[in-house]
C-alpha cells in the first residue's frame, strides 16, 4: 500500500524512517544537506516552464489553466456508459477516461464463449463501430479528449474512436485520443496480454508511427508506471520501469526510420500517487527532470516541449482499504494534494468504495468533487511548485533521482525490458516484493489505518452502496451484436480481414488495415483473431 | 494426510490479470509448507480443472477480482463434479463482498478469503478444508 517503515522507542517517537524506495529519511533538514547532495538550482530545478522541467512544464503553473480531470468511466453497455460519460461532463469533467471490459480487452466479442459472465462487468462491452456510435453521441469529439484504457488491442480501438470521429463529421485532424498502448506494462503488471513480447511492441510501435503521420492530436501511447507500482514496485521502479518501457517503444519506432524528436513529444505517462506524501513529490519533480535529459542527451531531442513528462498522476487504488471504507474518502484527498504539489497536469482519483465495487455515481461524482476542492478552495494554484527550495524536498528530490537511476541501470543490465519481461525478472521481482509489503502490514512494521491500527472502532460491516451489474445488459449486447452480424455488407468484412491478415503479415503498419475493418463494421473478436492466428498467444513465464 | 504436505492449485480463471493477490497468496502458502502449482493467466475452468486433476492437487484455490465469483465457482464445481473430483476442495480469494460469503458457503467453497485476510487465516482454513475432506 506504498506507506514508510518506521522504527520507534517505547514513548511512540519515532527513531528510525525508510520510505519505500529505500531512502532513510533524516529528522532534520538544513542548507549542509543541499550542499552535500550536490544541489544547484540552475541545473537540478531551472525555472518552472524551462529546461530541466524539475519545477513545472509550464512557467506559471496552475495559474495559467487548474488540472485537467478524468476519471476514469465506463461500465455495461455503450447506452449506459453515454449517459455516464454525459453526466461526468455536465459536472465539469474535462476529458474522458474510458473502460472497456475484460473481453475487450481481451479480444473477444460478447458472444464468445469466454465471455461468458464478464461482458459489461469492469467496463463497457464494445464489439464494433456500431458500440462506439452509441456510447459517444452527442460527445463533441474535437473538444472532449478520451484517454481509452485498452493495450493489447490498442491498434484496434485507436481505429475504431478515428472511424466513430469520421462518422460524426469529425476530421481526424481534431481527435484527440490516448489508447493506453502499454503492452510491457500489462505483461508486469495488469495481465490483459495477448500476443507474444514481439509482435505485441510490434503493436505498439504502429499505433505510434501512424498517429506520428496521419493524427496530429492523439497521444498513442501512455505508460503506465501505474500498474507497475500497483503491482509491488516501489515509486523508484514506476518510474525507472516506466522510462525503460519508454525507451523500447521510442527504439521501435526509430528502427522504422523515425527521429525520436518527430513522435517523442506524444508520450504520456500515468502514474500513481498513493503513498508517502514527499516520496510522491519527489518522485515526480525527479521523473520530470530525468526525462527531459533522458530525450535531450540519449536521443537528441531539442523541442523543449517534446521533452515534457507529460501524464495523468493520480488513482491510487492500492492505497485504499476494504476496512473502513469511508477512510478512503480522506485518504483520496491527500493524494489528490500529492498530485496537486507534484504539479500534475491531467489527473483522476480512485473512489473510495473501489475495493468493493466499481464506483457507483455518487462516489465517482465525490471524487471529481474532491479534485475540484483541492483547485478552487484550498490554494493549490496560488503560485508554482510550491515546495521547491525547501531543504527536506530538494535533497530528497536528488535522492529519488539516483534511486531512479539505480533501477533503470538494473533493467539495462539484465538485457533492457524486453527481455527482463519476456523471462519474468521483472514480474518476479515486483511480486516479491509485493508479498514482503503484506508481510509488513501483517506484522504491523507498515501501519495501515483501520487495517492494522485503529481497527477496533467499527463493529459492523460498512454499509457500502454497490453498483448494480445487470445480468440483462449482457444479453441485450449479445443481442445487439447477433443483429450486427445479420445486418451489416459480410462480404467486405471478410476482405477487409483478409486485407488485414495478409498487410498483418507483411510486417506493414495495421493501422489502415485496421481503420477499413472498423468502417465495414468488422467486430474486435474478428480482427484480434487475425493476429491470434498471425501471432499467436504469450506464453508467459509463470514464475512467482 | 495429516502431516503430508498439502499440494495446492492456486488458479486465476477467467480474462483478469489482477494477479498481485494470487502471486501474494501462493508465496505465503509456500512459506507455510506447501507444494504450490500457479496456474497462470487467463485459464479457463477446463484447464484448471485438467490441471487439478493431472497435478493430483489436495485444494484448488482460485483468486478471482472481476465480480464474477458466483457464476465462475458454481461452473468449476459442475464441471469437477463431471470429472469425478469434486471431493477436491475449492477456496476463493480475491474481491468478495461480505454478503457473497454464505453463497458461495452454500454452493459448497470450503473457504472464502477476501482480500486482506491474514495469511494465517487462509493457511489454517486451507488446511482444515483438506483435514476435512480426508476425515
Amino acid at each position: 500500500m506504498g506507506v514508510a517503515k518506521y522504527v520507534k522507542d517505547e514513548q511512540d517517537g519515532i527513531r528510525e524512517v525508510v520510505y519505500q524506495s529505500g531512502i532513510r529519511i533524516k529528522p532534520c533538514y538544513t542548507p549542509e544537506d543541499l550542499a552535500a547532495a550536490g544541489f544547484d538550482y540552475e541545473k537540478d530545478l531551472g525555472h518552472p516552464g524551462e529546461f530541466p522541467f524539475t519545477r513545472s512544464l509550464h512557467p506559471l503553473g496552475y495559474r495559467s489553466r487548474a488540472w485537467t480531470t478524468r476519471q476514469y468511466t465506463g461500465f455495461g453497455t455503450p447506452e449506459e456508459t453515454n449517459k455516464r460519460f454525459k453526466l461526468m461532463i455536465s459536472h465539469g469533467q474535462t476529458g474522458l477516461n474510458v473502460a472497456f471490459d475484460l473481453p475487450t480487452q481481451m479480444g473477444y466479442d460478447s458472444d464468445d464463449p469466454r465471455a461468458v459472465g464478464e461482458v459489461g462487468r469492469v467496463g463497457m462491452a464494445v464489439n464494433s463501430l456500431r458500440d462506439f456510435e452509441i456510447a459517444f453521441k452527442d460527445i463533441p469529439l474535437d473538444r472532449i479528449g478520451s484517454g481509452l484504457t485498452i493495450n493489447a488491442v490498442a491498434t484496434i480501438m485507436l481505429a475504431m474512436y478515428q472511424s466513430v470521429a469520421e462518422k460524426f463529421g469529425y476530421p481526424k485532424e481534431k481527435i484527440s485520443a490516448t489508447p493506453q498502448n502499454d503492452i510491457l506494462k500489462e505483461m508486469v503488471g495488469r495481465g490483459a496480454w495477448i500476443f507474444p513480447v514481439d509482435p505485441a511492441v510490434r503493436l505498439v510501435g504502429d499505433a505510434i508511427e501512424y498517429s506520428v503521420k496521419q493524427l496530429p492530436r492523439c497521444n498513442p501511447v501512455s505508460i503506465c508506471g501505474y500498474h507497475i507500482r500497483e503491482s509491488g514496485a516501489s515509486p523508484a521502479q514506476e518510474v525507472a520501469y516506466a522510462f525503460e518501457i519508454a525507451k523500447t517503444y521510442i527504439e521501435e519506432v526509430q528502427a522504422r526510420g523515425l527521429m525520436a524528436e518527430a513522435f517523442v513529444g506524444r508520450f504520456s505517462f500515468n502514474f500513481n500517487v498513493y503513498g508517502n506524501l514527499w516520496e510522491q513529490v519527489a518522485k515526480f519533480r525527479a521523473a520530470r527532470k530525468l526525462w527531459a535529459r533522458m530525450l535531450k542527451e540519449d536521443y537528441a531531442v531539442t523541442d523543449p516541449k517534446s521533452l515534457f513528462l507529460r501524464g495523468l498522476f493520480g488513482g491510487g487504488g492500492s492505497g485504499l482499504t476494504k476496512a473502513q471504507p469511508e477512510n478512503n474518502i480522506m485518504r483520496g484527498a491527500f493524494y489528490a494534494l500529492a498530485a496537486a504539489l507534484s504539479g500534475a497536469q491531467t489527473t483522476a482519483l480512485c473512489s473510495f468504495d473501489e475495493a468493493y465495487t466499481i464506483p457507483t455515481p455518487r462516489a465517482a461524482l465525490l471524487s471529481l468533487r474532491t479534485l475540484e476542492i483541492i483547485m478552487d478552495e484550498v490554494g493549490l494554484r496560488d503560485t508554482v511548485d510550491p515546495l521547491a527550495g525547501s531543504y527536506f524536498v530538494e535533497t530528497l528530490t536528488k535522492q529519488m533521482e539516483a534511486k531512479i537511476l539505480a533501477e533503470m541501470q538494473e533493467v539495462q543490465r539484465i538485457g533492457g525490458m524486453r527481455h527482463a519481461v519476456a523471462t519474468g525478472h521483472i514480474q518476479r521481482k515486483v511480486s516479491r516484493q509485493a508479498y514482503e509489503f503484506e508481510k509488513g502490514l501483517q506484522d504491523g512494521s507498515y501501519v495501515k489505518v483501520g487495517v492494522n491500527k485503529y481497527t477496533d472502532s467499527v463493529e459492523n460491516p460498512p454499509d457500502v452502496e454497490l453498483h448494480a451489474h445487470e445480468e440483462s445488459w449482457a444479453d441485450e449486447q449479445t443481442a445487439g451484436l447477433r443483429q450486427l452480424r445479420r445486418t451489416r455488407d459480410n462480404r467486405e468484412v471478410t476482405r477487409t480481414l483478409k486485407a488485414l491478415e495478409s498487410g498483418t503479415r507483411a510486417g506493414k503498419n495495421v493501422m489502415p488495415y485496421l481503420a477499413d475493418c472498423c468502417r465495414a463494421y468488422t467486430t474486435v473478436g474478428e480482427m484480434a483473431g487475425v493476429f491470434r492466428q498471425v501471432f499467436g498467444e504469450w506464453d508467459e513465464p509463470s514464475l512467482f | 494426510m495429516a502431516g503430508s504436505k498439502i499440494k495446492i492449485l492456486v488458479g486465476k480463471p477467467g480474462l483478469d490479470g489482477h494477479d498481485r493477490g494470487a502471486k501474494v497468496v501462493a508465496l505465503a502458502l509456500r512459506d507455510a509448507g506447501m507444494e504450490v502449482i500457479y496456474s497462470g493467466l487467463h485459464r479457463t475452468l477446463e484447464q484448471i480443472v485438467r490441471s487439478a486433476v493431472q497435478e493430483g492437487v489436495d485444494v484448488i484455490g482460485l483468486s478471482i477480482m472481476s465480480g464474477a465469483h458466483i457464476p465462475i465457482c458454481r461452473t468449476l464445481l459442475t464441471l469437477m463434479k463431471a470429472q469425478g473430483i469434486e471431493d477436491i476442495p475449492v477456496v476463493v480469494g480475491g474481491v468478495i463482498p461480505q454478503q457473497d460469503v454464505p453463497k458461495l458457503t452454500q454452493l459448497g467453497i470450503k473457504g472464502v478469503f477476501p482480500g486482506g485476510t491474514a495469511f494465517e487465516q487462509i493457511v489454517s482454513g486451507i488446511r482444515s478444508a483438506v483435514a476435512q475432506q480426508a476425515a
